[in-house]
């Protein structure tokens, strides 16, 4: 647990990056710290590892002041990622990830081996140990960036805006891949973005800074989308935060309706309807077509029209409405876990569903 | 030619102490410089004292230095250690500001990387700082190293030898052989120390080759 006790800091040109800042971020979860440029976000989260030291008020992890630790040692039991990975260049992927346990004295037998199992886990392939940083592309930059902070298996992990340096895609396949390691790792994880739907996305906590450093609003994203504590929040929530809430709700069970489908590489069967649904051999949707165009030939992957988005059956209502609006032929697809097709839906019937469907109405906070 | 095939034993002696004077200096005067110019860096405050007083140390003239010498070590005038100490101070003259940059070079991101995975003090600069500022150093260090081979050869006024001998005896006399010969040897020489480096730095900075060139 890391626990900020009435923090303040001042810069000597009388800045005040942070104001009393009172905020827990609790052992085992996600505390995202989010706001606009000049919120004193970074500065918070760089007085837990004393790389900035507070004016007053007191950082304590697990209930021990940070600021009666020796400095380099509390860093070392701190993971730490930053934004363009900040890996040393003139060391190898694997020596970058074994960095810590090196400083903490490990042999180089352990080091390597461990550094070896994180770039696995990472998802990176192991011929990439012996690269250097700059023949790696950015996200796997940031991956090694994150292997690195785990090396030593610290309880605590600092992150700053790690996913901002890499392409949106890149970004949301590491994000993804982020959580599902949280799941399996468990971490104390303060993470700092100036983007609000990374930090609905990614947070299990987030808490809204204002501009001066002052604590707007720490919540639950799905809380924080519903109640904003006031209009700077809820300005910076968002104006379609409502749209955006709809991802934390989990699809009820939506009336489905069969639809006809056909088969990649055979023909139409039946043109009664504008679109008809394309499949591949394990009957996972691929996209639409339109049966009129197509005619009595095969349909072949010049055909289809993919601008429709797919959601899954235990997805969430705002994939689910997605995937109606997103549809060329309206009916929005869903999918079982397997990505095979289970049905269509409407867009109005999701509309129902939401409206029968409580916003959420839970406590601040986890704490 | 016919001088340098009557003479080559000797221009080999002179072109080994030629490579002695210039050298060491290079080694010693790289060695005083790093923490000088990591100094410089780590203090702001006194980077432009630093810089500007090593630096006024390269324009003494190399003969004053060289005569000045034994007055400020109590050394006999034909001492070689007058010339080595001289050859230092220039070198570090030098190599105080490339070192300063070298270090200041260092990205932003890998030093806040660094102090934050626990890194302090040598270990620091031995393990990150300096060797990213190898290629910076390297180039630096290229200068001086031709640069002290080019002073040294004054040497010979205060009565030093070196390849500078055969300059002046060859101008004094008169013979071309002798003259073009001082000059060649001294080219060759320079050429030499650089190639060592240029060696040295590929061996210490294979990263940079990885990242395409750029240091």
């Amino acid at each position: 647990m890391i626990r900020f006790d009435a923090v303040t800091k001042q810069f000597p040109d009388g800045t005040i990056a942070v104001d009393d800042l009172t905020l827990t971020a609790p052992t085992g979860k996600i505390t995202v710290l989010v706001g606009p440029s000049g919120c004193g976000k970074t500065t918070s989260l760089r007085m837990v590892n004393r790389m900035i030291e507070p004016t007053s008020g007191t950082i304590s992890l697990d209930g021990q002041d940070t600021g009666r630790m020796n400095a380099a040692e509390l860093r070392r039991g701190i993971g730490y990622v930053i934004q363009h990975a900040g890996l040393f260049p003139h060391r190898t992927v694997l020596d970058n990830i074994g960095t810590v346990p090196r400083l903490l004295g490990w042999d180089k037998k352990r080091t390597r081996d461990v550094s070896a199992e994180l770039l696995e886990r990472v998802g990176l392939a192991p011929e990439l140990g012996a690269r250097y940083p700059a023949q790696l592309s950015g996200g796997q930059q940031q991956r090694v960036g994150v292997a690195r902070a785990l090396a030593a298996d610290p309880p605590v992990m600092l992150m700053d805006e790690p996913f901002s340096a890499v392409d949106p895609v890149v970004r949301d396949q590491l994000q993804d891949e982020f959580l599902r390691l949280q799941s399996e790792l468990g971490k104390t994880i303060l993470l700092v973005t100036h983007d609000i739907d990374e930090a609905i996305k990614l947070g299990d906590q987030v808490a809204v800074l204002r501009v001066g450093g002052r604590l707007a609003q720490v919540a639950e994203p799905a809380y924080l989308l519903a109640h904003p504590a006031d209009d700077f929040v809820a300005d910076f929530v968002g104006r379609d935060r409502g749209y955006r809430a709809l991802q934390f709700q989990q699809v009820p069970r939506l009336p489905l309706r069969a639809e006809p489908t056909v088969l990649l590489g055979e023909v139409p069967s039946r043109s009664d309807s504008a679109w008809l649904l394309v499949v591949d051999g394990s009957r996972r949707p691929v996209g639409w077509v339109e049966p009129g165009r197509v005619g009595q030939r095969a349909v072949t992957e010049a055909d289809l029209h993919r601008g429709g988005t797919v959601a899954r059956a235990e997805g969430s209502l705002r994939g689910a409405l997605d995937a109606a609006l997103s549809s060329p032929s309206r009916r929005g697809v869903i999918v079982d876990d397997a990505g095979e097709l289970c049905g269509t839906v409407l867009a109005h019937e999701v509309l129902t569903a939401i409206e029968e469907t409580d916003r959420p109405e839970r406590d601040e906070g986890l704490s | 030619m016919t001088w340098l095939g009557d003479n080559w034993r000797t221009v080999l002696d002179l072109a080994v102490s030629h490579l002695y004077l210039a050298g060491v200096p290079l080694v010693i005067g790289l060695v005083l410089a790093l923490p000088l110019g990591w100094a410089a860096k780590r203090w702001a405050g006194a980077y432009p004292a630093i810089i500007t007083g090593t630096g006024l140390l390269y324009t003494i003239p190399s003969l004053a230095l060289f005569v000045m010498m034994p007055l400020l070590l109590g050394t006999k005038i034909l001492d070689p250690v007058n010339v080595l100490v001289a050859m230092t101070i220039y070198t570090v003259a030098l190599l105080v500001r490339t070192v300063a940059d070298g270090l200041r070079a260092v990205p932003d991101h890998v030093e806040q990387a660094a102090t934050a995975m626990g890194y302090r003090g040598l270990r620091r600069l031995f393990g990150v700082e300096l060797p990213l500022a190898v290629p910076v150093i390297a180039a630096g260090l290229r200068v001086a190293a031709v640069s002290n081979v080019s002073i040294v050869s004054v040497a010979s006024v205060v009565g030093v030898s070196q390849l500078g001998d055969l300059l002046v005896d060859g101008y004094n006399r008169v013979i071309w052989g002798e003259l073009l010969t001082g000059i060649l040897a001294c080219v060759l020489l320079a050429l030499l120390l650089d190639l060592v480096i240029q060696a040295g730095t590929r061996a210490l900075t294979p990263w940079v080759r990885a990242q395409g060139g750029r240091p």
